[in-house]
């Protein structure tokens, strides 16, 4: 992208608040006020757009499922029901919050309070535009992995400090798929900062336009990894055991009521804006869009992005059911684990490859990327043959039908 | 580290105990150590306050023991009396309440199909795809009768009023409209991976514990037994459709969602014949308004969605029960749950439970 470097550019919102920052600093006030002022705006920027698009994608949400379940879904409050997450939140702010009598009165006050904190930081360094990122982190990436695992600690307190027994046992799933599934979602991210040699965000997507690539092609079975792992980390389904309906009510957050569980809500809509916003950067190519960045801006590319990964999430919410715990354990350990370890090794032998033979990109990138997507394929298909996804007991069947009554067609499931 | 065992209350208020029962669960983390039931919040005396009504009085009782199949609660009603005191039943009533009989399974099943994949945790979208038709069932039934759930329909001697004219053709325009819509849910769900990851060798009851604790329906067709009282004891017109029993292999619960899903089928297969072979006539026998049945006893059964629902009625000769009793299938198929879920976790308790498909109106009465 050509910068204008001009406050009015509007494909950048940083050039104007740079601009701004330049006129104070012109005027000789102290050096701290720049700073301060910078760190201001940018703040109010992210929440206000976290909270509007929470806001949007409640709505968003319930209407696609409704969609997907054949009804209607909100559509009394305002247009299209628009209004109606603005009802939901009067009526969350309105309600009474009910401290149970055994519980941990700290740290139950504490919890919903400290679970939106790490949410709300990991956006910080999320680069919405060339020059749209608060805080230009050179280790954005393992800031964002570091930051954002820390909620678990506050899910854990919830848990804990509720006194109940259904919030014990969320919270105690939590904190174990949490355990398993940061390894899985490292792993995956490493991959991607070996093709680009940087964890600085803004690095990442910069690669990704210099190539004119997006890493999704180079990097599929590590985005597949990423996005299973952090379904897992926010809590959403076919993983959302930490908090599932149908068996221990709502997990962690069961003893919450009115704005303390409406703060859950939120912190698990940013940390899913957070993941949507990490897939965009890393495998999406960001604000990039081949070129077309020149016309639109970037951030407007870069949200389409992220919304559109978010809706990846609604939609499978919508479709599958639940896995149990230990299943989605061992599907972390024995099946994600390995292959993104392999995947690990396969983008740094490509790298080695590239710098060795310093053949020109535009022949390696698109050897790769058909490469990794076969490669990905078949150690998917071919992991989940070795590990038994063609048991008998694993295989679908239909019953039988007989026509008399009386015999008896029962047979142990055989054990494998 | 030894601890004390965790006891949580799964119920009697939680998403997924189907009404008001409670699930007593002591645990070692998340392992079952023990289960222990405890039923009669839904309690409502049926069976004593029936004592105080007349023989047709009682009619709407049956609607409301299992509230999700009331046509086949009244069927086996009016069949034990009928058959306590001698009553013929024109053939068209039999046909008709075969036909109702056939379309309550249907819906009943979609419920227990729907809410067995809710506990799996899907997030309800296949239980509303199912309420979709079981909603167009129960418009039938609001054609015939006025009502959609608690229909009061069956009457002694045969049932309460003809069925209007647009009924048959309705039906007819159901009947093939579901076989596609069963053909999407097995797609939808059958092979589905986690359904099968869940359901596969969950909760299993051996044929013989199955015969042992004289658990009926799919339940005990989905642990191997070829059992279906429509064949074996036949009823209603029952003798006159040709259709297939389902019957599972391994008897878990993927097997008794499998044989479910495959009745369905078996239903509307029923129900196309009944079409054809349903004739004209009186729809029911007089019989007095305050009817005094001979002194005896008798026991009227059928095969309910959820299985061998029987009621057994004694008359002194009076114009009402001298005693009423339900043989009711929820009740009985629930009794085996605990040596079920031993040893199982938490999640898995859940779905063995949803895949028992209880009604508590039926198991507390």
């Amino acid at each position: 992208m050509t910068l204008l470097d001009s406050w009015w550019d509007l494909r950048d919102l940083g050039h104007a608040v740079a601009a701004f920052l330049e006129w104070l600093g012109d005027r000789g006030v102290p050096s701290w006020l720049p700073y301060l002022v910078s760190t201001l705006v940018g703040l109010m920027a992210l929440l206000l757009w976290a909270l509007l698009s929470q806001l949007f994608f409640i709505w968003a949400e319930r209407r696609l499922l409704a969609r997907i379940q054949v009804r209607l879904g909100p559509n009394r409050a305002g247009p299209f029901g628009l209004l109606q997450p603005v009802a939901d939140a009067l009526k969350v702010l309105s309600k009474e919050m009910i401290t149970p009598r055994g519980a941990d009165k700290v740290l139950f006050w504490l919890a919903p309070i400290g679970v939106v904190v790490p949410a709300i930081v990991a956006l910080g360094v999320i680069p919405f535009g060339q020059r749209m990122v608060l805080a230009d982190l050179n280790v954005g990436l393992l800031f964002i992995v570091a930051v954002s695992s820390t909620a678990t600690l506050f899910v854990f307190l919830a848990g804990w400090g509720s006194a109940n027994k259904y919030s014990l046992l969320g919270a105690m799933r939590s904190v174990a798929m949490l355990i398993s599934y940061e390894v899985v979602q490292v792993l995956a991210l490493l991959a991607v900062a070996v093709f680009v040699g940087s964890i600085r965000l803004g690095d990442i997507v910069s690669w990704q336009g210099r190539y004119n690539t997006w890493l999704i092609f180079l990097q599929p079975l590590g985005l597949l990894g990423f996005l299973i792992a952090s379904s897992v980390e926010v809590n959403r389904t076919p993983s959302d055991i930490a908090e599932a309906e149908s068996e221990i009510v709502a997990g962690y957050h069961t003893e919450y009521g009115g704005i303390r569980w409406g703060m859950f809500q939120m912190a698990e809509y940013i940390a899913g804006f957070v993941v949507a916003a990490t897939v965009a950067v890393l495998w999406l190519g960001g604000w990039t869009l081949w070129g077309l960045e020149e016309w639109v801006p970037g951030w407007l590319i870069f949200l389409i992005k992220l919304y559109g990964v978010f809706f990846l999430f609604i939609w499978l919410r919508g479709t599958l059911p639940r896995l149990r715990i230990d299943q989605l354990m061992g599907f972390a350990w024995k099946f994600l684990l390995p292959l993104m370890l392999l995947n690990v090794l396969l983008a740094g032998l490509e790298m080695v490859v590239w710098k060795e033979t310093e053949a020109p990109a535009e022949v390696v990138l698109p050897i790769w990327a058909v490469g990794n997507i076969a490669i990905g394929v078949g150690l998917v298909v071919g992991w989940a043959l070795l590990m038994g996804h063609l048991r008998p007991r694993n295989r679908p069947a239909r019953s039988l039908l007989v026509r008399e009554v009386g015999q008896i067609y029962y047979r142990p499931l055989e054990e494998v | 580290m030894v601890g004390e065992p965790l006891v949580i209350n799964v119920g009697p208020q939680h998403p997924s105990t189907h009404g008001v029962f409670r699930l007593k669960l002591t645990l070692d983390g998340e392992r079952i150590l023990d289960c222990e039931m405890v039923m009669g919040y839904l309690h409502r005396s049926m069976e004593k306050l029936a004592e105080e009504r007349t023989w047709t009085q009682n009619i709407p009782f049956t609607d409301r023991t299992d509230y999700l199949s009331a046509m086949t609660g009244n069927l086996a009603y009016c069949l034990a009396v009928e058959k306590l005191a001698g009553i013929p039943v024109p053939p068209r009533a039999h046909w008709i309440r075969t036909i109702m009989a056939e379309l309550q399974r249907f819906a009943s099943h979609c419920m227990a199909i729907g809410t067995f994949v809710n506990d799996c945790g899907a997030w309800h979208t296949p239980l509303l795809y199912m309420m979709r038709e079981r909603e167009k069932v129960l418009d039938l039934f609001e054609l015939a009768c006025g009502a959609r759930l608690t229909t009061n329909y069956m009457r002694i001697g045969g049932v309460a009023r003809d069925l209007p004219p647009e009924f048959l053709p309705r039906l007819r325009e159901l009947v093939k409209e579901l076989p596609q819509r069963i053909a999407e849910y097995e797609e939808l769900l059958v092979e589905n991976e986690i359904i099968v990851a869940r359901a596969r060798g969950i909760g299993v009851l051996s044929a013989e514990q199955a015969i042992a604790y004289s658990v009926s329906g799919p339940m005990l067709r989905g642990s191997g037994v070829a059992w279906d009282l429509r064949k074996a004891n036949p009823y209603a017109a029952y003798e006159q459709v040709e259709f297939d029993i389902p019957v599972g292999v391994h008897g878990d619960c993927y097997d008794r969602f499998l044989v479910r899903l495959a009745e369905m089928r078996q239903s509307v297969r029923i129900l196309e014949q009944a079409l054809d072979m349903i004739p004209s006539g009186p729809v029911q026998t007089p019989v007095p308004l305050a009817l005094r049945p001979p002194p005896g006893e008798a026991y009227g059964r059928i095969e309910s969605p959820r299985g061998e629902l029987g009621f057994y009625v004694v008359s002194d000769g009076g114009p009402s029960p001298f005693r009423f009793h339900i043989r009711s299938p929820s009740l009985i198929n629930l009794t085996p749950l605990p040596e079920m879920v031993r040893g199982l976790t938490v999640p898995d308790a859940i779905i063995t439970l949803g895949s028992i498909d209880i009604v508590v109106g039926e198991v507390d009465r």
